[in-house]
């Protein structure tokens, strides 16, 4: 679904990305970690077709970027840490907009799934600078899913959730992964990525470092794995 | 550390000597003009410098659409170079068709289209700058530098015509008397050859000073990437 | 509810082309209905730029009519750079930017949505400015000639003007940024717009005006073409 050949990304003089090498099947679910400024942002930007790459291949759901970037496009969703969502329309003016936008057929019936698999259905006609920032990010998905994407790609999703808002964020994902999809996350909250996610990949200075799956690495070792291969690297 | 290039140390020196040798031609090989006097020497270097800031527009334009096609940060230094080198030598004409200008008909400044034109032209690169300035990221500069660039070149021509058609439609007293001061004046072939060998040099020294800039460019581009490896 | 999600025919191209186009004007009027802070921000600034004319300039009957046009066009030039900057940043906010260039569309799509918009709202406001300045200062505005116009040169202001804005909202130096780049650039424009106004108003012959006419159009189609071309380069990294 989701194949990265010797990824290559500057900006002007520094390169970010040297040559990564990465790829995902329908149905999992990995966890790209690492600390700030290793490039995660800009790996996740490049596969959701928002920068170009200056070197390498990269092919989602079969189609060639940025070549093919439209026919990329309908097939992924993305959620970055901002929410993406206009602050003065509703909460289903929001997803009606996208919906539009995405030409989803039987938009009604499709914003009304989506609304009542988030849990926001009460919410409907609130706007949505209203809404917490937990309700804001639970909506952002929402927009993500509204089309039906092959591939989902999040961006440090829990970034200033609260403990509620998180625990809501966990089962969201697990929902919205459950379907075959391919499924790619960056985060630092190593606690509720380990639960989700069937592998974990820690990018160091632009290239993977180290790469695990949930049955190898057993529960509780995460932080364990993540540590030792910043102190191989 | 890097020097500039044994062509490039001999084209300055040619430059200066060339500079030279048209300052005298101008004003003591070419004949004193019959109706506008010593004045009208700044004619040679007016003309030339308006040249020289064609060139570097042409220039700046052309890079700018070689910059979007390939992406290949060189142009974006040769962009910058032509655009600097226009801005100062128009400049350089305005200044020297204002004073010359003034004792002839009396004004500093007329409305006149290719005067207008150089003025608006200025503002647009002094707003080129000002939009580089804002811009971290060298790709980004790039790229909009070059579209700016592309969007005040395009515009240049219309803006010209516009200001010729207001001023065809409503001609200022003081304009007729420019049309047939202004270039009109019949040259003799000493002031002919002044002319052209000015024009000659003032091409001498656009290319000096690109190829000079240009160099320099890279040179600050270096000097970016070590910083780089030093971080 | 499996459908292919890319469009592949041209038909079915040029349906999610123009679907895109009314949906981002449709999400721009909405959003400002609720808000209300461009419009209003534009009008108010507009009136009191005529309400400060009004003591800057000796404004008898006499000169009035040769006055109006160029009153009128700095009045809307500089309500649209108010209109461009807002409109720009509330893409910008939240990163809706983001947000659109993730729909499977052409990006000229966004532009036009962005361009019309922005243009519905210079024209809203001229809509308004019209009758207040010809009620305060007694001048007959209602010309259809002098509205051609007016559309016209919007037209012509708002297609550069949403390519500056969008690179303008990128930079450090934002709001300030955009009158500087685009006053220099669209004087063809305003010098076509006051002329034709002005010939409009003070019922000269059409042989004479429709060389401004003529300029007016050719910016619009050329620019138009200019900013379609060069608004990928601006919103791609």
């Amino acid at each position: 679904m989701i194949v990265v050949k010797n990824l290559v990304k500057r900006f002007g003089l520094k390169t970010v990305l040297r040559g990564v090498d990465f790829q995902v099947e329908p149905g999992e679910f990995v966890a790209l970690l690492g600390s700030n400024g290793t490039g995660k942002t800009t790996f996740l930007r490049i596969l959701a077709s928002l920068s170009r790459p200056t070197g390498g291949n990269v092919r989602i759901a079969g189609c060639r970027l940025p070549a093919q970037a439209e026919a990329v496009r309908s097939r992924l969703g993305f959620v970055s840490h901002q929410p993406l969502l206009y602050g003065d329309l509703t909460t289903e003016e929001n997803l009606y907009f996208y919906g539009r936008m995405y030409a989803i057929p039987n938009i009604e019936q499709r914003i009304s799934e989506v609304l009542d698999m988030l849990g926001l259905d009460f919410h409907r006609r609130d706007l949505v600078r209203t809404l917490s920032r937990g309700m804001q990010q639970r909506l952002s998905i929402g927009r993500a899913v509204l089309h039906d994407p092959q591939v989902l790609l999040f961006d440090e999703p829990y970034t200033g959730l609260d403990q509620n808002a998180s625990v809501m964020l966990d089962k969201m994902l697990s929902r919205v992964a459950a379907r075959g999809r391919a499924v790619v996350i960056t985060s630092h909250d190593l606690i509720h990525i380990e639960d989700l996610a069937t592998r974990y990949d820690i990018l160091g200075r632009g290239l993977i470092v180290a790469s695990s799956t949930r049955e190898k690495l057993g529960r509780g070792s995460l932080l364990t794995f993540y540590r030792q291969a910043f102190q191989g690297a | 550390m890097e020097t500039r290039p044994f062509g490039l140390r001999i084209l300055d020196a040619v430059t200066v000597l060339l500079l030279i040798a048209a300052t005298c031609m101008v004003f003591f090989y070419a004949p004193r003009e019959a109706a506008m006097g010593e004045v009208q020497r700044l004619f040679y270097f007016h003309v030339a410098a308006a040249w020289v800031g064609m060139l570097g527009f042409v220039a700046a334009g052309a890079a700018g659409i070689v910059y979007l096609h390939t992406q290949h940060i060189i142009w974006d230094i040769i962009e910058s170079a032509a655009v600097e080198i226009s801005l100062v030598f128009f400049f350089i004409a305005i200044l020297l068709g204002s004073i010359w200008a003034r004792p002839i008909w009396n004004a500093w400044w007329t409305w006149d289209p290719r005067l207008t034109t150089a003025a608006i032209l200025e503002l647009i690169y002094i707003a080129y700058m000002m939009l580089r300035q804002g811009i971290e990221d060298p790709d980004r500069r790039a790229r909009f530098g070059a579209v700016y660039t592309l969007v005040g070149v395009l515009s240049i021509p219309i803006t010209f015509l516009s200001i010729r058609l207001f001023r065809t439609i409503h001609p200022v007293v003081i304009g007729t008397a420019s049309e047939a001061a202004r270039g009109m004046f019949g040259m003799t072939p000493p002031m002919k050859q002044t002319f052209f060998f000015c024009f000659f040099i003032f091409t001498v020294i656009f290319a000096d000073l690109f190829w000079n800039r240009i160099l320099l460019g890279n040179l600050s581009k270096k000097i970016d990437q070590l910083r780089y490896r030093l971080m | 509810m499996k459908r292919d999600p890319s469009p592949t025919t041209l038909r079915s191209q040029l349906t999610a082309f123009f679907r895109v186009i009314a949906s981002i004007i449709w999400k721009d009027l909405t959003v400002e209905l609720r808000s209300r802070e461009l419009l209003t921000a534009m009008l108010v600034f507009a009136l009191l730029v005529v309400l400060i004319f009004n003591f800057a300039l000796e404004l008898d009957v006499k000169n009035r009519t040769g006055v109006t046009p160029g009153i009128l066009w700095v009045t809307f030039t500089f309500a649209g750079t108010l209109g461009l900057n807002r409109s720009m940043a509330i893409e910008k906010d939240r990163g809706c930017l983001d947000g659109l260039l993730l729909v499977p569309v052409d990006r000229s799509a966004i532009y036009f949505g962005k361009f019309i918009s922005n243009l519905a709202f210079m024209v809203i406001v001229e809509i308004i400015i019209l009758p207040v300045y010809s009620a305060l200062y007694n001048v007959n505005l209602f010309h259809p000639g002098l509205l051609l116009v007016i559309l016209l040169g919007s037209i012509g202001y708002m297609a550069i003007g949403t390519l500056l804005a969008a690179m303008s909202v990128q930079t450090r130096t934002r709001d300030v940024l955009l009158p500087i780049l685009l006053f220099p650039v669209v004087v063809p424009v305003l010098v076509a717009a006051v002329k034709s106004s002005g010939g409009f108003l003070q019922g000269s012959e059409l042989a004479e005006i429709l060389p401004w006419l003529n300029l007016l159009i050719a910016y619009d189609v050329i620019f138009i073409a200019i900013a379609l071309m060069l608004f990928d380069y601006i919103v791609e990294e």
